[in-house]
């Protein structure tokens, strides 16, 4: 499987990114934003970190960059999109996903585990998972809480688009489980489509037990999956 | 003889206005017989900066020469941006240390992220890239509106900055004492990874090299930081907010891949980065080390704004900024390189065969002043005298009457495990991102030393940062040896063999013959420990002049001198990174061993501090040939797989120890101290004083008889505390020859954690 890591200017999370991609899905290669193409590729990862150090708003002016046209048009043909964290944001200013991700609601940046609800394992992302399972992730992030006008949040929720909610160990979707004030304790959504996925934790920091956690892992496992079935 | 530019006043009274430059009468004097003339007001200004002990370290340098520098693991000793070591398999590691103490007491948040900018710009400018980052603070009581605004500032801070540029802050220490109230300290240690041919060094190479400023412009932040940082705070630093530099962490991200893409590329002959003192020190220093001299053209500077003048740029301390030196024919492929990061690119100099420091303003010479007289400040050596006042606490004798054992033991443990300097400090830590780069394998709060692994190897790196301010303060030789013996115990405790040090050293103002002697004895304590733990010294900061200045109501005047603090970085390394371990207790029926000797000693502890009020007593007798010892032998337990769990004896005692590993490992464990086999009489001695060399680890009851084989062999004091086990921490004391038990005090795992997170969590929200 070949992936393109974008890198943005103030992109951070673009070499673990591509660490990953390089050591799970196979290939891997470097995107740097100005560029007006992408090489030939079945996933664009938009990596986490501080595109344009946050100036204006997360992801806004990245979500300009020259190559997020390529990135419209590989989805737009069904390509896979992974967007991670500041990738998230990217997604959601370049609208290509819906809603908004704004400050979290203790206004402060938080680095810890916390526990996603898997809500579907029919998807490109998440198909070796079982939907219920309970995985403890890291989040690292200022800006990751999930919003949405009344009206899309129903849309998405009646068209199952949720794919990972903020969940207490048990795999309650409830307040306590909530680190940043996201509504409907969203952490992760995916396109009408289907291949368009954005998260603000980071699985790509839990695929090695050396490192803590290994929950990460089955995500790019899916992913592999899902090229070997299409 | 150069002339005296013209076109810049000259009055009769620079001379006398000598102290505005930060020079005294003497030192202005020798800088006019340095020159052969009266320097004009910028080059005046010139040699107070560099001259400022920030710069010019002149009433430390001296001290220095007693380190032990040098070993078969450093590759790169004092005297460039950062001290490099070898790990092994073609890697190296640089490491630094640097304090931000001044801007951090006058504007918290700006202090502290340029503190951790500052120091990433020296380990990048060596050719390593940044991989973690540690801060070591220093703050005064917690209850205080003031500390709580300076805690708040300065987390935030790095945590903006740190977060940003994507270098995880993985460790380091945050205590809390009343010297610290007005004068914080803020000292950042950071660690770079590189292959050995990566290392660059800040030198401007041969005659005709150009000089480039590569970065953000120059503004007029910052200006005459170095001074300000070398001279005492008081009621007007305030004023001083200008003196602080602002940080851009985005702009430091561009400047750090950009470097290290003209480095890799092999383009660079010389790099710099522009920290104190800005352009002069960065362009001096490395001219000074190439033995050569420098032709500059301020007018080519990249400024902020119009109307700056020569002064504001030479002195202005504006962050993300180096200076390059390419390799020549290599100009343009080195511009080529940095297009992609959109920074300010300019040529503003060029090296010459004179060994002159001369700057140009718009054709005209401007200043020039010999380069070796600007790096090569007078040296004074004062006269050390200690104080009445801290003899007399030391030699204070703690006995039933001043310090009576108290009945209820179990108060005292929990009122100990509250308290800020030893509580948990996840409220802090969770701010920052400790985990970016996927290297972090021992994450903050986790162990004495934060680990990480070097991918492509089976190597780990161990860092740490430790002082006790205490016990520099009752007996500073005693208390600097202990921070590089409880540094390097640190490192024991994971499984790492320490390989170097840099050191942060905080003082008061070293014209107080008191200070002077803290800081003498204080080098002595750190040479003496690093020539017995191999760990020699690759480089540091010296940070006077903490000491604040202020007004009582009468109008009188108080100096509040902080504790002396000298700060030690140490850095390690693992062979095997699987072979390593946490302080947590891992698997119920493990057994629990103390590695050294309990002790009656009770001196300088945070017990008598904090229960008695007590800042007093002798500071715990340091043997360093038997803290050898008792490193060695967890590092080999570890190593060979026998032992993931072990945690040193600090602050607070063995009851805290233990207390720590509990909570870690969310286990409980029944443990009973023994006072005759210990050889000691007072109880509370046992559970909370603060005697050196001792390690608590726990073992596998599989593994226990080869263990004790081992401890048989080692030559250190050894005894089985316990075991793990349930959810309550119960320590008991045995009694008569072990036919009898006495629970001294238990509390629950839940008890433990509450009093542990609560008053950090109860600040930081």
């Amino acid at each position: 499987m070949k992936t393109a890591v974008i890198q943005f200017p103030g992109s951070n999370c673009d070499m673990d990114s591509w660490h990953v991609a390089q050591n799970l899905l196979g290939d891997a290669e470097l995107v740097w934003h100005s560029e007006s193409s992408l090489p030939k590729c079945d996933l664009v990862w938009l990596p986490g970190g501080f595109s344009y150090g946050d100036h204006l708003r997360t992801g806004a002016i990245a979500a300009l960059s020259p190559i997020m046209r390529e990135v419209k048009a590989h989805a737009e043909r069904g390509g896979l999109v992974l967007g991670i964290c500041n990738g998230f944001q990217i997604l959601t200013e370049a609208g290509m996903l819906e809603g908004a991700l704004m400050r979290n609601n203790s206004l402060h940046f938080l680095c810890h585990d916390v526990h996603l609800k898997v809500e579907r394992s029919d998807t490109a992302f998440t198909n070796t998972y079982t939907a219920g399972d309970v995985l403890r992730i890291p989040i690292a992030h200022n800006e990751g809480s999930y919003y949405a006008d009344a009206d899309t949040l129903e849309r998405l929720e009646q068209e199952h688009r949720v794919v990972f909610r903020y969940s207490t160990e048990q795999g309650q979707t409830m307040p306590e489980g909530n680190p940043n004030g996201s509504l409907n304790n969203i952490a992760g959504i995916i396109n009408a489509r289907g291949n368009v996925l954005g998260m603000m934790p980071h699985p790509e920091r839990a695929t090695e037990e050396l490192l803590g956690s290994s929950d990460g892992f089955k995500l790019f496992e899916s992913l592999l999956n899902s090229l070997a079935v299409t | 003889m150069t002339q005296a530019p013209s076109h810049i006043p000259q009055t009769q009274s620079l001379r006398d206005r000598a102290s505005t430059f930060g020079l005294t009468l003497e030192e202005f004097d020798l800088v006019t017989e340095n020159m052969g003339r009266v320097p004009n007001a910028l080059e005046a200004a010139i040699f107070g900066a560099m001259w400022s002990e920030h710069c010019g370290y002149k009433n430390s340098r001296p001290l220095f020469s007693k380190f032990p520098t040098t070993g078969p693991q450093v590759l790169q000793g004092p005297g460039e941006n950062a001290g490099v070591v070898d790990i092994g398999e073609g890697y190296a590691v640089a490491f630094k240390m640097e304090s931000h103490n001044h801007p951090s007491a006058v504007e918290p948040f700006q202090g502290a992220a340029t503190g951790v900018g500052g120091i990433l710009r020296d380990i990048f400018a060596m050719g390593a890239r940044p991989f973690a980052v540690l801060d070591s603070l220093r703050f005064g009581e917690l209850s205080s509106k003031r500390t709580q605004f300076l805690l708040h500032g300065v987390v935030e801070g790095i945590s903006h900055y740190g977060n940003c540029i994507g270098v995880p802050t993985v460790g380091g220490e945050v205590t809390f004492h009343k010297s610290f109230e007005e004068n914080p300290l803020v000292n950042v240690m950071a660690l770079g990874l590189m292959k050995h041919e990566e290392l660059s060094k800040g030198t401007m190479g041969a005659v005709g090299n150009k000089i480039i400023y590569v970065g953000s412009k120059t503004g007029r932040d910052g200006l005459g930081g170095a001074v300000f940082a070398s001279a005492d705070l008081s009621d007007a630093s305030q004023a001083d907010r200008p003196a602080v530099q602002v940080g851009d962490p985005f702009m430091e991200k561009l400047l750090l891949e950009a470097t290290l893409a003209v480095i890799q590329a092999g383009v660079v002959a010389g790099v710099q980065d522009m920290g104190a003192a800005g352009l002069v020190s960065s362009t001096t220093e490395m001219a000074y080390r190439a033995g050569l001299g420098v032709n500059l053209y301020l007018d080519k500077v990249p400024c902020r704004e119009e109307g700056m003048v020569p002064m504001e740029m030479c002195l202005s301390e504006s962050q993300e900024r180096m200076i390059l030196v390419p390799v020549p024919g290599k100009e343009a492929e080195m511009f080529k390189l940095l297009e992609k990061f959109e920074l300010e690119v300019v040529e503003i100099g060029e090296v010459a065969d004179h060994n002159m420091y001369r700057l140009y303003w718009h054709g005209e010479v401007v200043g020039d002043m010999p380069v070796a007289a600007l790096n090569e400040a007078p040296k004074y050596t004062r006269e050390g005298v200690e104080s009445l006042e801290i003899i007399a606490k030391r030699e204070l004798e703690i006995n039933e009457s001043n310090a009576p054992i108290p009945s209820d033991l179990k108060k005292v443990w929990l009122e100990l495990l509250s308290h800020p300097s030893i509580a948990s400090k996840r409220p802090i830590f969770e701010r920052y991102d400790h985990q970016v780069m996927t290297n972090t394998v021992v994450l903050p709060g986790a162990a004495d030393a934060a680990v990480l692994r070097i991918k492509g190897t089976t190597k780990g790196v161990a860092a740490t940062s430790d002082c006790n301010p205490r016990w520099v303060y009752l007996d500073p030789y005693v208390g600097a040896a202990s921070a590089v013996a409880e540094a390097a115990r640190n490192l024991a405790c994971v499984g790492a063999r320490p390989l170097a040090i840099t050191d942060n050293l905080n003082f008061g103002n070293p014209h107080l013959p008191e200070v002077y002697y803290q800081l003498q004895k204080a080098t002595d304590g750190i040479a003496a420990a690093c020539l017995v733990l191999d760990t020699p010294v690759t480089g540091g900061n010296v940070s006077l002049y903490n000491q604040y200045t202020e007004t009582a109501p009468d109008g009188g005047k108080r100096t509040v001198a902080i504790h002396p603090t000298p700060t030690i970085g140490m850095v390690g390394v693992l062979a095997d990174i699987s072979k390593r371990a946490t302080q947590g207790f891992k698997r119920e029926g493990d057994l629990i061993l103390l590695l050294g000797a309990n002790t009656d000693e009770l001196g300088a502890s945070q017990y008598l501090e904090s229960i008695f009020g007590l800042e007093a007593g002798q500071v715990p007798k340091l043997d360093l040939q038997y803290e050898k010892k008792v490193q060695d032998t967890v590092i080999s337990l570890i190593s060979r797989g026998l032992c993931d769990t072990a945690h040193d004896v600090s602050d607070g005692g063995l009851a805290i120890t233990l207390a720590e590993m509990c909570i870690s490992g969310n286990l409980g464990a029944e443990v009973a101290i023994d006072l005759e086999l210990d050889g000691v009489s007072r109880v509370d001695a046992v559970l909370f004083g603060e005697a050196q060399s001792r390690i608590v680890i726990a073992v596998h009851y599989n593994d226990y008889e080869e263990v004790l084989g081992i401890l048989d062999q080692a030559e250190i004091d050894f005894q089985t505390l316990g075991t793990v086990s349930g959810d309550e921490l119960v320590i008991s004391e045995n009694l008569e020859e072990q036919e009898e038990v006495r629970i001294l005090m238990s509390a629950t795992l839940e008890e433990l954690k509450t009093t542990f997170e609560a008053p950090l969590r109860a600040v930081m929200g």
